[in-house]
């Protein structure tokens, strides 16, 4: 504007000088692994969101592929459903989703013309939640849960002693996932019996971190989220061993574990996990590269941090059905599906 | 009504207590500084600067959320600068005493006492979603710009406000145009202030977060941003990001972040105070 | 000939430095208007949305009903469970910075000498310059398990700590505006009280203070406005439970931090969940800018009585 009156003084021109330099400098700074300069540079970034629970993985994932310079990623955690709105608005490449795409999203998709791979990357558990502190909780039944977390049960269950005759009559904090959030409609299929419908009156976070802190500082609290959120913050939480009334899979209270949850014994609470890829981002050559790269290294950084991998041959299929471009889930968007095991999911590739 | 004088004593242990209400906020933020310092220290480091964000937290960085400050208030600084300018120069030397000077001058102040978060809501509809400039760093900045404005505009009220009226009548009398007054004797003269105004402005918006969460700064952003479209992430919502983070690793990387941005500002700020003084003698 | 073209040349010149003259303050009003056309933006952005939202949802549902859970199966719009918990630590807030703020600024006006007070001033106003952030990761990771030592059944997320942290913030908006309030309170009137015989602290408290009274009163409402409005401290250690009550010790939501979580999932336009954050964000409007109106009015009437 005033270019004429521009500073002759040293403090305004140092000032300026020193702005200029440090966004010189920004655009050379050197990647973390001192790797050159990636040639990708230039491509957009890959756009990833979705669910919180299949989070960590992605970011295990992202971290390591940023580091062979193929490719840059951001990812979001609006929840499943929120990572399905963008997809089928085709506003993201991949979508993470803890339940398989349910009829109203494959609705949005298809009006919107936008065609979907659908990728298995682990298998989680659900895992029941309380503070190291309450120590009148060993075991709860699937009905006690439903009987707590029922839309029926707003506003009227808030005392640990009207789940259970002998529990304390103090207040519940309860904690769970949000409602854009796929852990959250599973919970709600397999414990309350209808997708989506639960009590609205508890803390609900997308974001399973918030959860893991309320809990962890609260001895009245009881929360559910993904089993790989309990496993990481293991000295701070106490798991609640579920008991689904059936001995067909293991009598009694179950504690989800690795073994359970992949041998099929901890139930209702188990189920796979998945990444959605967008067709039209697939023809993107550094979104090929970082799906294979997922599909390849996911089994290993899945485990690291904390999910059940599935079998070798579950990812070889993945990667197959990737490569042909199959559109669709093979659940025939229903959304969630409770009792899928591992050999099932395998069965339906 | 009873007019013996409280004894000396009573003052005096009053006059104790009114330093107290001084000294224990004062002394609660030392407290609360050194706590951040403490657990600072075994992440602050060269490597911390240089890192991206991790999934582990020993090594986790800050250097997309460093980067993506300067950038962002950089672009703040380029966009309300001259606009602050503008409307400061139009309030003091244009438009003095009329009714369209007196309603700016109230919507400045109301503007002012304006949550942040509502500039988040605001730029999310306005830039984001009607101009469709998504979450780009673009629209980051000209939500922060609205934000900083009434900063700006006060600051360079005053600071024109030092030019004596003299020096303005003189150079008229001179024969030169009201706007060669201002751009060639007026502005240079209080510069030094609009400056320490622009740096205000500055501290401000590279310490806030709430309405960049809004308008879509990322939380999760493993690369620098290359252009104003780009997506981004700033210091206090990696700060935040971390904070969120149960594992005990992470409080570490936060308040390593907090002493970055703190020292950050403590520059600025510095910065500010210097100019100031120079301004001062040079007006003498 | 040669008089008459350089005269030509003359008046063009002075045609284009008055076009230039103009423009330029046609462009510099441009720069002021813009302030007013971002309050319009404002207010037709919360206006739009919210109406939408209204027409959808109905105002009486909003006004009277104490449960939020809007986007859950058993819907509820009632904002009161968002409104008790920013009221809540609003008042936590106040509670901590009123005598701390005020007795500040009796001493920093009337009893410290000139060198301590030019020491200390600034560095009372050091507390308003820490970003919002930093004082969120001191609520949550200090003095929250601090307090749970101190007070028994105190949740990890409740309205207890965030509120005293944020009392601390506003404490130099306290002090500050109240000691310009305590100046302005004419030096006869002091003068004349110590005359009568009586002491310091009978002057303070039977003439300066309560001539000060608007002046003080509007400090605290603007301090109020800024706890009511702030974001970061609450959505990192206050909790993300909307719960209509004014219990302290358990996890509550504030309208800020709703606005922020649902902000964070980066929803699409359009949907309900959409609307209900400018639903929120109007009522925080309504309530900051009726806030700052009455501060206006309390400073006005200060300076009328002084």
């Amino acid at each position: 504007m005033h270019t004429t009156t521009f500073p002759r003084s040293t403090i305004q021109s140092s000032f300026l000088t020193a702005t200029l330099c440090v966004a010189a400098c920004g655009a050379k700074e050197p990647s973390n692994s001192g790797t050159p300069e990636k040639t990708s540079a230039a491509a957009e970034p890959i756009a990833v969101d979705g669910s919180s629970t299949v989070f960590p993985i992605t970011e295990a994932v992202a971290e390591e592929f940023q580091k062979t310079g193929k490719g840059r990623v951001t990812i979001g955690v609006s929840g499943t459903g929120g990572g399905f709105k963008k997809l089928c608005k085709g506003e993201i490449a991949l979508s993470g989703a803890s339940r398989p795409i349910k009829p109203t999203e494959v609705e949005v998709c298809k009006q919107n013309g936008i065609d979907y791979i659908e990728l298995p990357v682990a298998y989680d558990g659900l895992a029941i939640v309380v503070n190291p502190r309450a120590d009148w909780v060993d075991h709860m039944t699937v009905a006690e849960l439903e009987q707590l977390w029922e839309p029926e049960a707003q506003d009227k269950v808030k005392q640990w002693s009207q789940v259970r005759d002998g529990w304390p009559a103090k207040e519940l904090h309860l904690f769970g996932a949000g409602v854009d959030s796929g852990t959250y409609d599973y919970f709600t299929q397999a414990i309350v019996g209808k997708e989506h419908a639960s009590r609205g009156d508890f803390t609900s976070s997308e974001d399973d971190n918030v959860l893991v802190q309320g809990i962890s500082t609260d001895p009245l609290a009881l929360g559910f989220f993904g089993f790989a959120y309990y496993v990481n913050n293991k000295d701070k939480l106490k798991i609640v061993p579920v008991d689904d009334g059936r001995d067909d899979n293991g009598k009694g209270p179950i504690a989800p574990s690795l073994e359970t949850i992949s041998d099929g014994t901890y139930q209702p609470l188990s189920r796979p996990v998945f990444v959605y890829v967008a067709a039209k981002a697939a023809q993107r050559l550094e979104v090929q590269a970082f799906v294979e790269f997922y599909l390849t290294q996911g089994a290993r950084l899945a485990k690291e941090v904390g999910y059940v991998p599935l079998p070798e041959n579950a990812y070889a299929l993945a990667r197959s059905r990737f490569k042909a471009n199959k559109f669709g889930s093979v659940f025939g968007g229903e959304g969630s599906k409770v009792g899928v095991t591992v050999e099932a999911l395998l069965a339906k590739e | 009504m009873n007019t013996r004088a409280p004894s000396k004593r009573l003052e005096r242990a009053f006059s104790w207590l009114c330093m107290g209400a001084v000294a224990v906020p004062i002394g609660f933020l030392l407290v609360l500084l050194a706590d951040v310092v403490m657990d600072s220290t075994s992440r602050l480091g060269w490597e911390f600067l240089t890192s991206y964000p991790s999934r582990k937290p020993d090594e986790a960085g800050i250097l997309p959320g460093f980067i993506g400050s300067i950038y962002l208030v950089g672009l703040t600084a380029l966009i309300a600068l001259p606009i602050g300018m503008g409307a400061a120069i139009y309030l003091e030397e244009y438009g003095r005493g009329g009714r369209l000077s007196g309603l700016i001058e109230v919507n400045i102040a109301n503007l002012a006492g304006v949550p942040s978060v509502i500039y988040g809501l605001l730029g999310l509809e306005l830039f984001v979603r009607a101009l469709s400039m998504g979450r780009s760093l673009l629209a980051g900045a000209l939500t922060m710009a609205l934000l900083v404005l009434p900063i700006i505009i006060l600051a360079s009220r005053e600071a024109l406000r030092t030019v004596p009226r003299g020096i303005r009548e003189s150079c008229l009398a001179l024969g030169a145009t009201r706007w060669q007054t201002i751009r060639q004797v007026v502005l240079p003269m209080a510069l030094p202030g609009i400056l320490t105004g622009a740096i205000l402005a500055i501290a401000r918006a590279i310490g806030e977060a709430a309405p960049l969460i809004i308008v879509g700064a990322l939380t999760y952003v493993d690369f620098l941003p290359s252009t104003p479209t780009s997506a981004f992430t700033v210091l206090p919502i990696q700060i935040f990001n971390w904070v969120s983070r149960p594992q005990p690793g992470f409080v570490q990387d936060a308040a390593a972040g907090i002493i970055v941005l703190l020292t950050t500002l403590l520059l600025l700020s510095s910065l500010a105070v210097v100019l100031r003084n120079r301004h001062q003698k040079r007006s003498v | 000939m040669r008089a008459t073209q350089s005269g030509q040349r003359r008046i063009r010149r002075h045609q284009r430095a008055l076009m230039r003259e103009w423009l330029m303050e046609r462009l510099l009003l441009a720069c002021g208007l813009l302030s007013i056309v971002t309050t319009a933006g404002i207010l037709f952005v919360l206006a739009s949305e919210s109406f939408a939202f209204f027409s959808e949802v109905g105002l009486s549902r909003f006004l009277f009903d104490t449960q939020w859970t809007p986007l859950f199966v058993d819907k509820h719009f009632g904002i009161w469970p968002l409104l008790s918990g920013t009221l809540l630590t609003s008042a936590i807030a106040i509670t901590v910075a009123l005598p701390f703020g005020l007795f500040a600024a009796i001493y920093l006006s009337e009893l410290a000498p000139e060198r301590v007070r030019r020491g200390l001033k600034p560095a009372l106003e050091l507390l308003a310059g820490v970003p919002t952030i930093v004082y969120g990761y001191f609520a949550l990771v200090f003095l929250t398990p601090l307090l749970q030592t101190l007070v028994p059944g105190l949740a990890g997320f409740n309205a207890l700590s965030p509120g005293i942290i944020m009392g601390i913030m506003i404490i130099p908006m306290i002090s500050s505006l109240s000691e310009d309030a305590l100046y302005a309170v004419p030096h006869s009137l002091r003068e004349a009280a110590l005359a009568l015989g009586a002491g310091k602290l009978q002057t303070i408290f039977r003439i300066v203070l309560p001539s000060a009274f608007s002046g003080v009163a509007a400090a605290c409402v603007l301090a109020a406005s800024r706890a009511i409005g702030e974001t970061m401290i609450v959505a990192i250690a206050a909790g993300q439970q909307p719960r209509f009550t004014l219990d302290p010790r358990v996890p509550i939501e504030t309208m800020t931090a709703y606005i922020v979580q649902i902000g964070l999932g980066d929803t699409p336009t359009g949907t309900l969940e959409y609307k209900t954050i400018f639903a929120v964000g109007t009522s925080l409007f309504v309530i900051t800018f009726a806030a700052n109106a009455l501060a206006q009015r309390l400073t006005k009437r200060f300076k009328e009585t002084v």
